[in-house]
């Protein structure tokens, strides 16, 4: 046990799956980096660092780097999870979804289901989500509605380190085609990450604030705003249950309505893009499911239906913080 | 520190704690406080615990209101005789709050204690050390589903004058979850050879529950190389074991079904915070963790029973020892101190149940102590 | 090329059983009994076969919507395909798929697919596992003269190229890409030129002749098989069919389809040329068409008479575990 990045904690989870299993492999642009050329080899280690130090202890065999083609490398990963491997492949940017949307959507999520059962998807697909870092409107999106959306599709956005290893670990061992979202703004996070192999549940909220006012329910980065949120209405008097969903597919119902039943009242916190985001899908999972208990009707913190500004002052004002779920409590409060 | 005057400051329990919430005196000020008598009860995110005073004397300042969350080592109250005048009690509650740095901003405290992993015969074991103290060490063995953390009100009191290690049995905490056959002769082997590669001659030995099988297991087998033995709760004493709690405790994954069960451990169910539950099931996500203590559980609690009995082998057994036992142990039933030789000392503790090292820990660690200087 | 007499047999039951299936199903369709939509391969049987056969258990194939004919090349259970197109329950995918995706892992049939160069990047997928888990297999994508100008197909050949994966890809030309003609629509108009152009090695070659297909195919195969990489074959035939059956194919040129079955049928090029040879002899091979159209009859039968899925098995198999 020691603190660990989120970055480290994803880094450890592949290497410690990587040894365990001989046919995991990672794939992807850049994941070493330096294929080909004269200079150093596992120069990046992905545009950000997380896989770094996995070629070097497992070869270019195993880790590989691709050229830029989404659709074929992606394609490939999804017919290699077939044909018995369990590829970890990475769409570097969630944004660069729209050139391989079709191997995800009509191939991964669909073949063990057009086959009659008849074939097994082992895949993750890891990509980098979210707003923060004036990346712009292509390389800032939280598209992970979309995958939600697809049925087939397994959907993980951790919000922590010590999530992420246990989340990850879990999803390569899932037979099941699952796609990992990873906050870019969360790298850097540290947190207490134990050293062993472990497994979260997929399907199993967790429950980071207990309180009896008000449910927050967060995604991903958001969870860490929420809790500071939580944090300061405490002090006012309201407490607040925060729920980190952790699997947006398959999503814990059970624990969002059992909470929304105890308080009343629910504030959803999601970055993603507000037309069909996944706070909608879940105030309509709680209206139509335990309408009964609401006091109040139902907040949703999500930015404005707009592609993300570039400028810091724009993009800051665009992404929900801890000062806009607090709001949105207490509103619901009066 | 002026003679007479004691401060009462947040305790430090458990390496993960940096501060605590009071949730309720026990005593006004001006009353008369007894040392090892509740003064205020602390709530930290692992455990609410009623800490008990330090000192005998006047209760002169409640210094912390209740809801108030101070960091580790801050001053909660301060004891001291009636004749000391007002204003010497306000000048050391000033100096001592302008003295006061909280421990996290202090780094050698932070590395102090720091637990260490060893490789033994191709396992992993972490243990950790504290205190500097010449003399025969102390070795603390947690039970079944536990780790070195159930010391956590022990430890570093003992540690104040012995050198005590803690450590995790295998398949427990972050020790290497292969368990062989998961008996009581393979988790003895496992202390015997950490004392080994510890360079540790002869240790007191303190074992909880099955941890306290296990001392007597090796003190049986080495017992040159125990110089005493304080059992606590101790398994492998009589047939019986509350196999629902055991079962339980292994299949339940979430907080809401893992609760009922760590409350039985316990005679205040209060005690157990949301923190305790998340380090448990945190635990049991370890790769091989369910499946070690599954092996060890059929192994020791076969068919619903405990499958040793050790308590006919005391007569054999040349080293000191004492038993302490929680009256309300809901787990490993008290009565089983009845088939224990009169010449034994056992303590029974009111108002504590199997985890009587935590619930009434002051008590405790004055029987152990004591027991060790003699 | 050297073939024994089992396998000329084989050769033409394989392509006898596609022949059958297509012009069986041709009928049925028009009945209205078969749901949904299907595209045959009648007339292209040599390329299908002709592949195949230099296939093994460990070697994958990945087919386009056009896909009953690689389906029976690839020894697919022709009764369970013909349940499949009828939607039963016992059909080769539990109905859930219907001819679009028919589809056997177990013989290393990757699927037909209902996205148009969807096959090429799975086929990469399989001859990365190949490699990887050092299986020696060989994984072939089919694809039209239509997907062969989608973006997955050629970023898959530079993709097999790159990584040097055991890997054939091949264009089975049959002149139109639903109602366009490949002629048109493949710019540079030389798809052994843009092969080469992603590294490829390739060879073109008449698709109604079995024996020109077996032989280049086996070399590329081989060349494959070896650890040489991926390679390209442009098999070059008409399909007798439309698009889609209900495609009335007015596109074409009058007279085109009658005059490819008279002079360029691959089935009666393959008996002339094998009894010409006096390797194989006229009953032989009638007594493998009266037997396929026994075989092809109580699969329609059978299919007409399978029980149709639960309503329960329409939540089955999302995931293997949710």
């Amino acid at each position: 046990m020691a603190r660990k990045s989120f970055r480290e904690a994803i880094n450890e989870a592949l290497r410690l799956e990587m040894r365990r299993d001989p046919r995991v492999i990672v794939m992807g642009e850049d994941v070493a980096g330096g294929m080909g050329a004269a200079g150093e080899q596992d120069a990046w280690g992905g545009v950000l660092g997380v896989t770094k130090g996995l070629m070097p202890e497992f070869g270019r065999e195993r880790v590989l780097d691709t050229p830029i083609s989404e659709s074929a490398f992606i394609g490939a990963a999804v017919g290699a999870a077939a044909t018995g491997l369990r590829p970890v492949a990475e769409l570097m940017f969630i944004d660069f979804v729209g050139v391989c949307l079709d191997q995800i959507l009509n191939q991964a999520a669909k073949l063990r289901y057009m086959f009659g059962g008849k074939a097994t998807m082992p895949l993750v697909i890891r990509t980098m989500y979210g707003a923060g870092l004036r990346a712009a409107s292509q390389h800032s999106q939280a598209l992970y509605p979309i995958f939600t959306h697809i049925p087939g599709l397994k959907v993980v956005i951790p919000s922590s380190p010590y999530e992420a290893k246990g989340l990850l670990i879990r999803a390569i061992r899932d037979d099941d085609p699952v796609i990992f979202c990873e906050h870019k703004m969360l790298y850097d996070e540290m947190e207490e990450v134990p050293d062993e192999a472990y497994t979260i549940p997929f399907g199993e909220a967790n429950l980071t604030r207990e309180g009896e006012d008000v449910t927050i329910v967060a995604i991903g980065r958001m969870v860490k705003f929420a809790n500071e949120a939580a944090d300061r209405l405490a002090a006012r008097g309201v407490t607040c249950a925060v729920i980190d969903p952790r699997t947006a597919s398959p999503l814990d119902e059970e624990t969002i309505l059992e909470s929304v039943k105890e308080t009343g009242r629910l504030v959803v916190v999601d970055e993603a893009s507000p037309r069909c985001n996944l706070a909608t899908d879940i105030v309509a999972l709680v209206a139509t499911k335990v309408f009964g208990a609401l006091k109040a009707p139902a907040a949703i913190v999500a930015p404005p239906h707009t592609p993300v500004p570039f400028s810091p002052a724009l993009e800051d004002a665009y992404v929900p913080g801890p000062a806009r779920i607090e709001a949105a409590a207490l509103a619901i409060m009066e | 520190m002026a003679d007479g005057i004691r401060a009462v400051t947040v305790p430090k329990w458990g390496l993960a704690m940096t501060e605590g919430t009071v949730v309720a005196w026990y005593a006004n000020e001006g009353d008369q406080v007894k040392a090892g008598s509740d003064l205020v009860e602390i709530e930290t995110p692992k455990i609410t615990n009623l800490y008990e005073s330090p000192a005998s004397g006047v209760l002169r300042r409640r210094v912390a209101q209740v809801g108030e969350t101070l960091p580790v080592g801050a001053l909660l109250a301060v004891v001291a005789d009636e004749e000391i005048p007002e204003a010497e009690i306000d000048a050391f509650v000033a100096r001592f709050v302008k003295e006061f740095i909280p421990e996290s901003a202090v780094e050698s405290g932070a590395q102090a204690f720091k637990p260490q992993m060893i490789e033994i015969g191709g396992r992993r074991i972490r243990y950790l050390k504290m205190g500097e103290a010449e003399g025969t060490p102390v070795v603390l063995i947690h039970g079944f589903g536990g780790d070195l953390n159930s010391w956590l009100f022990s430890q570093p009191a003992l540690a104040q004058t012995h050198l005590v290690y803690a450590t995790d049995l295998p398949g427990h905490g972050e020790s290497s979850k292969q368990v062989g056959g998961g008996d009581l002769a393979f988790l003895a082997s496992a202390v015997f050879e950490l004392l080994n590669a510890l360079e540790i001659g002869s240790a007191h030995l303190v074992g909880h529950s099955l941890g306290g099988a296990t001392a007597l297991e090796l003190a049986l087998s080495h017992p040159e190389r125990v110089k005493s033995l304080t059992l606590i709760a101790p398994a492998g004493f009589g047939p019986e074991i509350n196999m629902g709690f055991v079962e339980g405790f292994m299949r339940a994954s979430r907080h809401k079904q893992l609760r009922p069960f760590v409350e039985q451990l316990f005679a205040n169910p209060a005690l157990v915070a949301r923190k305790m539950l998340d380090d448990i099931i945190s635990y049991k996500r370890l790769d091989g963790a369910v499946e070690a203590l599954n092996t060890i559980a059929a192994a020791v609690f076969k068919d619903g029973r405990q499958a040793v009995d050790l308590a006919p082998r005391l007569a054999e057994l040349g080293v000191p020892l004492q038993i302490i036992w929680g009256e309300g142990d809901q787990i490993i039933p008290a009565a089983h101190v009845n088939g224990v030789p009169a010449a034994v000392r056992v303590h029974l503790v009111p108002g504590a149940g199997h985890m009587v090292h935590m619930e009434k820990a002051q008590e405790v660690n004055e029987l152990i102590e004591v027991f060790l200087d003699i | 090329m050297e073939l024994s007499r089992e396998q000329l047999l084989d050769a033409y039951r394989y392509m006898r059983t596609i022949r059958e299936f297509e012009e069986r199903i041709h009928l049925e369709f028009a009945t209205g009994d078969i749901p949904g939509f299907v595209h045959l391969y009648a007339g292209e049987e040599a390329s299908a076969v002709g592949v195949c056969m230099n296939l093994g258990a460990r070697d994958y194939i990945a087919s386009t919507h056009r896909g009953h004919g690689h389906c029976i090349a690839k020894d697919c259970d022709v009764g369970a395909m013909m349940k499949e197109l009828y939607g039963r329950r016992d059909g080769l995918c539990g109905g859930k798929g219907g001819s679009m995706h028919i589809a056997d892992m177990s013989k290393g049939m990757m699927g037909a697919n209902g996205i148009v160069g969807g096959g090429p990047p799975l086929i990469c997928g399989a001859a990365l596992s190949a490699k990887i888990l050092k299986t020696g297999g060989v994984a072939v994508t089919f694809f039209g003269d239509g997907g062969f100008n989608q973006g997955t197909t050629l970023e898959a050949m530079n993709f097999a190229s790159a990584c040097k994966l055991p890997a054939v890809f091949v264009l089975e030309d049959n002149g139109y890409a639903e109602s366009t003609a490949s002629a048109w629509s493949i710019g540079g108009g030389d798809p052994i030129k843009r092969a080469a152009g992603f590294g490829l090695v390739g060879h073109s070659v008449d698709g109604h002749d079995f024996f020109a297909v077996c032989q280049r195919a086996r070399e590329l195969i081989e060349y494959a098989r070896a650890g040489n990489g991926p390679s390209f074959l442009h098999v070059k035939f008409i399909r007798y069919y439309g698009h889609f059956e209900g495609d009335a194919c007015t596109y074409r040129a009058p007279g085109e389809v009658a005059a490819a079955r008279s002079e360029r049928d691959c089935l009666k090029l393959f008996r002339d040329r094998v009894t010409a040879m006096g390797v194989l002899q006229p009953p032989q091979l009638d007594e493998i068409d009266t037997e396929v159209v026994r075989l092809i009859g109580s699969a329609v039968a059978a299919a007409k008479e399978a029980p149709l899925p639960d309503t329960a098995d329409l939540m089955t198999h999302v995931y293997g575990s949710y």
